[in-house]
């Protein structure tokens, strides 16, 4: 979901990043809160962030012939509600921008509106929605990972159709276009990152028990799932 | 581990390996040659923005790109080594507090 170095026309990148920096203000505003109100969640805000850098260091062979790569924002915005995860958004982005000419600097706002705003948002409110319908921890954690993973490519494309709409078909064709090349690729990318993410909540669910029940989105999936 | 979480990672491996084989050949864009398979979806559409923009120019180069696709290979694989160093490091915690606890428990038992 990367737009390169230079490839979205100047207006366009300076509107993401006005639109991005604020929330990004707000994230680590409300990340510090929380980290200063539960000194014991650091410990599984790291997992969270070192799950990001993983997933989002693999690229996948997927069914298109291309290849893509999870997000895996969604997890930490189900523990710790979306604006947390902006930041660690951003640093990921930060680091494969500076260090592996993936992404840029110029694309840096439009990249962290899908990969670390959209996708922690759209994971947060399919869980929250999830939960609410009674469904079972595991099968919410399932969909709110996949479909925030998804929801991030669709908003690269839709980025960069409304940046290069076709001649002819204007800004519907163009969508098409880019939405086949990486949503479509998503697919079965976005199934994996949703299936690792309810292993590592399994696996929190053993081990950290005590921290999850304190954590507020997962409680009332908890409870709803109890 | 339970079956549950086999049959989670069999479902992922297969999800990453049957794509290998089963996965349609790119479809060339108008003008270009037909792209190489596997390649990133972020190139493709790289791609797609020339046939749809012929006289778009990238206006800003990468301040630093990696010397040659080794060394951005070894940058991505550190990236994930960091990553997975940390949740090994959390799941080796876990496992000996667990295991200690239930030691615990175990001795408390026998003073009983």
């Amino acid at each position: 979901m990367h737009i390169m170095e230079g490839f979205l026309p100047p207006a366009h990148a300076l509107g993401w990043a006005a639109v991005s920096a604020p929330v990004l203000a707000w994230g680590l505003h409300a990340m510090g809160r929380s980290l200063r109100a539960h000194p014991e969640r650091r410990m599984l805000l790291g997992v969270a962030a070192a799950f990001a850098f993983l997933l989002s260091a693999l690229k996948l062979p997927s069914v298109t012939g291309s290849c893509s790569h999870p997000t895996g924002v969604g997890l930490g915005a189900l523990l710790f509600g979306p604006a947390a995860m902006v930041p660690v958004g951003f640093v990921v982005l930060l680091f494969q921008a500076l260090l592996l000419a993936h992404g840029g600097l110029t694309t840096l706002g439009a990249n962290v509106f899908s990969m670390a705003i959209v996708g922690p948002f759209v994971s947060y409110g399919v869980f929250r929605a999830a939960a609410a319908l009674g469904l079972s921890r595991s099968v919410a954690v399932f969909l709110a990972a996949c479909l925030g993973d998804l929801a991030t490519y669709v908003t690269t494309s839709v980025q960069l159709a409304w940046a290069f709409p076709d001649a002819v078909g204007g800004f519907e064709a163009s969508f098409v276009k880019f939405a086949g090349i990486f949503a479509l690729t998503q697919v079965p990318i976005a199934i994996s990152e949703g299936l690792l993410t309810v292993l590592v909540v399994n696996a929190m669910a053993r081990f950290n028990a005590q921290e999850l029940r304190s954590l507020p989105v997962m409680a009332l999936g908890a409870r709803k799932a109890a | 581990m339970k079956p549950r979480t086999w049959a989670i990672l069999a479902a992922v491996l297969l999800l990453t390996v049957l794509p290998l084989w089963f996965a349609a050949s790119p479809p060339a864009l108008p003008g270009a040659e037909a792209p190489a398979m596997f390649g990133g979806s972020d190139d493709r559409a790289q791609q797609a923005i020339g046939s749809l923009a012929p006289g778009y120019k990238p206006w800003f180069e990468p301040v630093f790109a990696p010397a040659s696709g080794e060394i951005a290979s070894l940058l991505f694989a550190l990236q994930a080594a960091l990553g997975a160093g940390v949740i090994g490091f959390w799941l080796g915690l876990s496992v000996a507090r667990e295991r200690a606890r239930r030691a615990d428990g175990a001795q408390d038992a026998r003073a009983d």
